[in-house]
């Protein structure tokens, strides 16, 4: 099982895998995440469904090198097996629910930072094919950086690409071009935002501005992933919430970020100590 | 017959196992053990066996011992327990078999919990396995859960000829056996691998990485995966907290998530890839058996290790063996002691706990003494890394996805004592139901299932 049937090296650093999971192929929804160890020895990590094919019994996962454990995921080639991949975990897009005739009426704009593009295409895919208005704002630091334009293209209407240094689209931030969208008239009535914690927090502050209705994806720290832990632990509307298994998906307004995004570093240094073998012979 | 003293288990020295993770009792020698047997005075009447949730016929295997006839007491164990290796090292014995011990009236109670921890060990190192398998009976059974009352339950049906199999959500199987209890009170390569490794000997099948509710509904399970019952075992995963100022400041975790990280994914070992923060001053809240858990493994792991707890050491609710261990170890208690904040530095880490004073007043529904503030006596005890263990609640996951299935009053499942659900064809047990308790009761509960399981089924088949 957990076969990888398929690779493809999007950019330096994210690769997108197909992998063999019938069962969770076949339950999986929008929204939701699943875990991935790459080996016996591997660490959990989370990652979004970023696609399922419940036919082919295969799901979509898009993974970037940070540390020593997502390296590892990288790394592995088609045909190889990853130990293990559970799910889907958290709950499904709230949007799933509505009947059909409503998501039609509805107008989505979802923001999309770096690796948070991933787990924006299915949903943007969902909608597009329900009937639904969808644009997508994709940011990326540079050209190179950029992934699933492709794939993102046939799933919306518009998509305005963003990079930090011009190299592609429109030059600045994604919030900057939510301003521009806005002021040009586009009436959006739901706004999707998923990429880094900072990303999350200043789309925010931008849609307050204009009242606009904004759920995001809360990538927390997480062991198990299934509510046993409490690693995850964020405050919504000042109430602990576990993301895990009550999110990932929260309304953004209620969200308090300067503490999700602290307890996001908790273990960083551990992390870079592990991942930098110290050339000067220091440490362990 | 001349009294003998309780023969004394060796143990790991505390200055020596305080800074590693092997196991603190080092279990009797062939010797000794049957020395220790030749003890059990054979009662006519056992009180040791009625008080055993599993009802293992004790005064027989421990004959047994007494003549070195140490497969045979084997045998009479596997009767009713599949996981010797693991209830002869973590169960109560205390308050159950022991604690009816007749020599326990004038003197030692016979240390039956030794005894069959030593049969289980010789067992495995000798090689010798008990496990019989049935003939096959046709019928398919799906049980939630690799703990221990999900083993239990497994196993039994397996023996009674029963096709089962047992859906875990970890990667690993053994629920709280594997993720919970330590190396140092439980070794998992050799002692839980095997018993596990001896349940499917007896033919039952683990699934790993399934979320029941999620990757699989238990409506699947009759309706896709053609399964005839259902036993659920999930038990009681969901941490607790305390609802007061600070909990989210960084160095504040779960009991569950700190010994997650060291049992199920190794954080103890150096080259593990997950990363555990340590810390130098340690606070563990609560006073329960994961509270020894933890403080034991943050002092192995370097740290400064204080329990905090708001009655005396007579309520703590850990077993007396445990708290004795960790003192030895040299973790320190302040009882007495109630949390109210926790507190941090400008960059949002934890420096101290601060807490106030209790005092004992009037019983409370459960018997004890409920600890009452002592008016301004707030103080703070320095830590960088706080552990809160005040128990756990089920997961409603299940609860929530099956149609059918009403939960308790403790946010559990519905079950009475045979495990019978409000649902046809499911049947619970265990944490899952009563919320944090034992081992050795979730077996029970597992057990009194498989039992109930069997009657559904024949009956259908008539």
């Amino acid at each position: 099982m957990y076969k990888i049937v398929r690779k493809e090296v999007l950019n330096p650093v994210i690769t997108l895998m197909e992998v063999e999971a019938p069962r969770l192929a076949a339950s999986a929804q929008s929204g939701q995440f699943l875990i991935v160890r790459s080996d016996e020895d591997g660490e959990r990590v989370p990652l979004t469904v970023c696609d399922y094919n419940r036919e082919k019994g295969t799901v979509t996962i898009v993974t970037q090198a940070i540390g020593a454990s997502s390296k590892e995921i990288c790394a592995k080639e088609e045909g190889e097996h990853f130990a293990d991949v559970v799910g889907p975990l958290g709950q499904p897009s709230e949007f799933i629910a509505l009947p059909d005739e409503e998501l039609a009426k509805m107008s989505f704009v979802f923001i999309a930072g770096g690796l948070g593009t991933a787990p924006v295409y299915p949903q943007a895919k969902y909608f597009h094919e329900k009937g639904a208005k969808v644009d997508v704002i994709l940011g990326a630091k540079s050209a190179d950086l950029v992934i699933l334009e492709k794939e993102m293209q046939q799933v919306c209407d518009n998509l305005y690409i963003c990079t930090d240094d011009g190299s592609k689209g429109f030059k600045g931030l994604v919030t900057q071009k939510l301003e521009e969208l806005i002021a040009e008239g586009k009436e959006y009535t739901q706004a999707v935002a998923i990429g880094p914690m900072i990303m999350m927090k200043f789309v925010t502050l931008t849609a307050k501005k204009f009242n606009l209705p904004l759920v995001v994806s809360l990538n927390t720290l997480m062991v198990d992933g299934t509510g046993m832990c409490g690693a995850c632990r964020v405050t919504v509307a000042g109430k602990v919430r576990f993301a895990c298994v009550e999110g990932p998906e929260f309304n953004a307004y209620d969200v308090d970020f300067d503490e999700a995004m602290r307890r996001q570093a908790m273990y960083r240094n551990i992390e870079i100590e592990a991942d930098h073998k110290c050339k000067i012979g220091r440490g362990k | 017959m001349a009294k003998i003293p309780r023969i004394p288990v060796r143990e790991q020295d505390p200055q020596i196992r305080a800074k590693n993770f092997k196991e603190v009792c080092l279990g009797y020698t062939d010797e000794e053990a049957m020395l220790e047997a030749r003890r059990c005075l054979n009662c006519k009447k056992p009180a040791c066996m009625t008080a055993c949730p599993v009802s293992v016929k004790i005064p027989f295997f421990v004959a047994h011992i007494a003549k070195g006839n140490f497969e045979e007491a084997a045998k009479v164990i596997a009767i009713d327990s599949s996981l010797p290796a693991i209830c002869g090292r973590v169960c109560p014995q205390e308050n159950q078999c022991e604690g009816s011990c007749v020599l326990g009236v004038k003197g030692d109670a016979l240390s039956i919990g030794k005894l069959e921890r030593f049969v289980a060990d010789w067992c495995r190192e000798n090689n010798v396995s008990v496990a019989t398998k049935a003939p096959a009976n046709g019928f398919k059974v799906a049980v939630v859960g690799s703990g221990p009352g999900g083993l239990a339950c497994a196993s039994d049906l397996a023996k009674m000829g029963y096709d089962v199999t047992i859906f875990e959500v970890l990667h690993k199987a053994g629920g709280v056996l594997t993720y919970g209890i330590p190396e140092f009170r439980l070794p998992k390569d050799t002692v839980v691998a095997h018993e596990i490794e001896n349940v499917k000997k007896l033919g039952v099948k683990i699934e790993t990485n399934v979320v029941v509710g999620r990757t699989l509904t238990i409506d699947d399970m009759f309706e896709k995966e053609g399964f005839d019952a259902v036993f659920i075992g999930s038990g009681a995963g969901l941490p607790k907290f305390m609802d007061i100022p600070g909990e989210n400041l960084n160095g504040v975790v779960s009991a569950n998530e700190f010994l997650t990280r060291s049992n199920l994914m190794k954080a103890y070992k150096e080259d593990s890839r997950t990363p555990i923060y340590v810390g130098n001053k340690v606070c563990v809240v609560g006073g329960g058996n994961v509270a020894m858990d933890a403080a034991r493994t943050a002092l192995r792991l370097g740290a400064e290790v204080t329990v905090v707890y708001r009655r005396t050491e007579k309520e703590l609710p850990a077993r007396a063996e445990e708290v004795h261990h960790a003192k030895e170890e040299g973790v320190k208690f302040q009882l007495l002691t109630n949390p109210v904040e926790v507190v941090g530095d400008d960059k949002g880490w934890v420096t101290g706990l601060k807490c106030e004073q209790m005092e004992l007043g009037e019983p409370d529904a459960s018997g004890r003494r409920s600890p009452v503030a002592v008016p301004d006596s707030h103080f703070t005890v320095d830590a960088d890394v706080v552990i809160m263990a005040l128990g756990t609640a089920p997961n409603p996951l299940i609860a929530q996805t099956t149609k059918g299935l009403e939960k308790n009053r403790k946010g559990g499942i519905q079950a009475d004592e045979n495990g019978v659900t409000t649902r046809e064809g499911v049947f619970a047990g265990g944490d899952a139901v009563s919320g944090a308790a034992t081992v050795i009761l979730a077996m029970g509960a597992g057990r009194k299932a498989a039992a109930s399981i069997d009657e559904y089924l024949k009956n259908k088949k008539k």
